[in-house]
């Protein structure tokens, strides 16, 4: 009974509530690369985990391993569920398909039958704000609305994990901010377990959880910051002091990644 | 230094938006500059006709108005023109149905594995290399002069278009859409069926115009040469050629082309129907 003294920190997590975990995990690509380098990350149910680094640090790479596009060479990669909701860079909408249609694909991969999924296309695209679309081409779309497409294709399959590889980093500034308020107001309501690559820091600390930055090649985690703000995140927060004394902390630790 | 060239909104915003401006102020119609140059044609022709022929040469090139007036419309000559005419138009298509189910076929089937396509591939190049008249004789002479050694001629020469173009359609698939397939568990029949034929479809159509336009060439090429059975245009030019009827000779070459352009167009209307909603072609 005294044995249990150390009370559960907020956002940390033990290795039997999380939902995806990466244990000294390497990547090596057979031209020799080394992309990543004794990773250990862990992402609990209900923790939205963004990530930062400098480009061809391996970010991407740490999606690729969690959804099993690529295994590591080392290491290891533990996923606790096969619903994963994966959002691209691109929307990789298929061009041929209406919004609806797109929508419906990946039901229609897992052999969802019609009418369910149906319905299911129906509520992710009323949540996604793409009512009134329904039956547009995706050459017909602006970024912002083939991104929430994409992230609406996503939903049907009612992830538990989502994984986001810089997705509203071809956005303009005020898409970008909307998706974003958009995206904490899902996460808020579903409560799946986020992991987010960006570029953007200031993206990263509004959006997250909990930020963790890395360092450029071989990439590995330097650094790591939770965040106490309240969800659903409030869009004033971005002007406080609190936002831009984390934000600088986050810069600051980013740079000395890159120097590293 | 001067940042004038930033603009406030990106590319994705704006996009479809910006029409080309196709018809500026003051300008001629788009018809009007090839009606310029179809005149210009006649009026060298007529000159040929009448200033550089004399009398005893001139079925080298009979005026354009005798081409009507002496074959169009003849009404014998137009029955058989007529005719001829149609039967290519079947025999073409025949060969051209062919050519595109065998070609998807065959590209399909290099798509499915490395070693398919390596193994085949070079001889649907060969086939492109082979002069298609060096082989018309023997294609004669293993199957006959008649109907089915046409269509086996429209088949060679329409086939290569098909097989290279579905080839490319399917393997330029974007690769994050391959990769939100398999993400997602799809076997290679779900692949092929929703990702790489879709994809595939507007380079097929492409495919299909130019095999459609081959293909008329092939029928009228391998009738020229097998002059059993009923004639299509190819043996009726051979004849009128032979019997120095310049006029019909003419009238029967006009048909062929206008059976080309037909076809042509067809096929580009096919495609603008099927998958023009959603492809967006650089040209047009």
């Amino acid at each position: 009974m005294s044995l249990q003294t150390a009370e559960p920190v907020i956002g940390a997590t033990t290795s039997t509530s999380r939902i995806v975990g990466f244990s000294s995990v390497e990547m090596k690509y057979p031209d020799g690369t080394i992309a990543l380098s004794g990773v250990d990350l862990d992402v609990a149910p209900g923790e939205f985990v963004s990530v930062v680094g400098p480009s061809g640090c391996g970010k991407s790479t740490l999606l690729r391993l969690a959804s099993g596009l690529e295994h590591a060479s080392s290491g290891e990669v533990d996923v606790a569920t096969d619903r994963i909701g994966y959002v691209f860079q691109d929307a990789t909408l298929l061009p041929w398909r209406s919004v609806e249609r797109n929508v419906e694909l990946l039901a229609e991969l897992h052999g969802v039958p019609s009418a369910e999924r149906k319905a299911k296309a129906r509520a992710a695209i009323a949540l996604t704000a793409l009512t009134g679309f329904e039956k547009h081409l995706p050459k017909q779309l602006s970024g912002g609305m083939k991104m929430r497409t994409s992230l609406a294709r996503a939903l049907t399959l009612d992830p538990e994990l989502f994984l986001f590889d810089e997705p509203f980093g071809a956005l303009d500034e005020i898409t970008r901010e909307r998706l974003n308020d958009e995206l904490i107001r899902l996460f808020a309501e579903r409560r799946f377990a986020g992991l987010f690559i960006t570029h953007s820091v200031s993206e990263a600390v509004y959006l997250s959880t909990r930020v963790v930055v890395m360092s450029g090649r071989p990439g590995g985690i330097v650094a790591e910051f939770d965040v106490p703000f309240p969800m659903p995140r409030d869009p004033e927060i971005r002007y406080s002091a609190e936002f831009a004394a984390l934000t600088g902390e986050v810069h600051h630790a980013l740079r000395k990644g890159y120097s590293a | 230094m001067t940042t004038t060239g930033w603009a406030p909104k990106t590319e994705l915003e704006t996009e479809s938006l910006v029409k080309p401006a196709a018809q500026r102020k003051g300008r001629l119609p788009s018809f009007v500059p090839p009606l310029v140059v179809a005149t210009a044609v006649l009026a060298v022709w007529y000159l040929i006709s009448y200033v550089f022929l004399d009398q005893t040469r001139r079925f080298l090139l009979p005026p354009p108005h005798e081409i009507f007036t002496g074959a169009i419309f003849v009404p014998d000559s137009l029955a058989d023109i007529g005719l001829a005419t149609l039967r290519t138009t079947i025999v073409a298509l025949i060969g051209l149905l062919i050519a595109i189910v065998l070609g998807v076929a065959w590209a399909v089937a290099m798509s499915q594995a490395r070693w398919l396509e390596t193994s085949l591939f070079p001889y649907a190049v060969i086939l492109q290399c082979i002069p298609i008249l060096a082989l018309v004789p023997l294609i004669g002479f293993w199957f006959g002069f008649e109907y089915p050694a046409r269509v086996i001629v429209c088949v060679m020469i329409a086939l290569f278009p098909m097989v290279s173009n579905t080839l490319f359609g399917i393997q330029s698939v974007d690769a994050g859409q391959r990769e939100l397939f398999r993400l997602h568990g799809a076997a290679r029949w779900t692949v092929l069926r929703k990702l790489e034929f879709p994809n595939a479809l507007p380079a097929i159509f492409a495919g299909m115009r130019i095999s459609a336009g081959l293909a008329v060439v092939g029928a009228i090429v391998g009738d020229f040469f097998f002059r059993r059975g009923e004639p299509g245009l190819g043996a009726l030019i051979s004849n009128y050629q032979a019997q120095i009827q310049s006029e019909e000779l003419f009238a029967a070459i006009l048909a062929a082309s206008l059976l080309g352009i037909v076809i042509f167009a067809a096929f580009g209307w096919l495609s603008r129907a099927a998958v023009g909603a959603w492809y967006e072609s650089s040209g047009r």
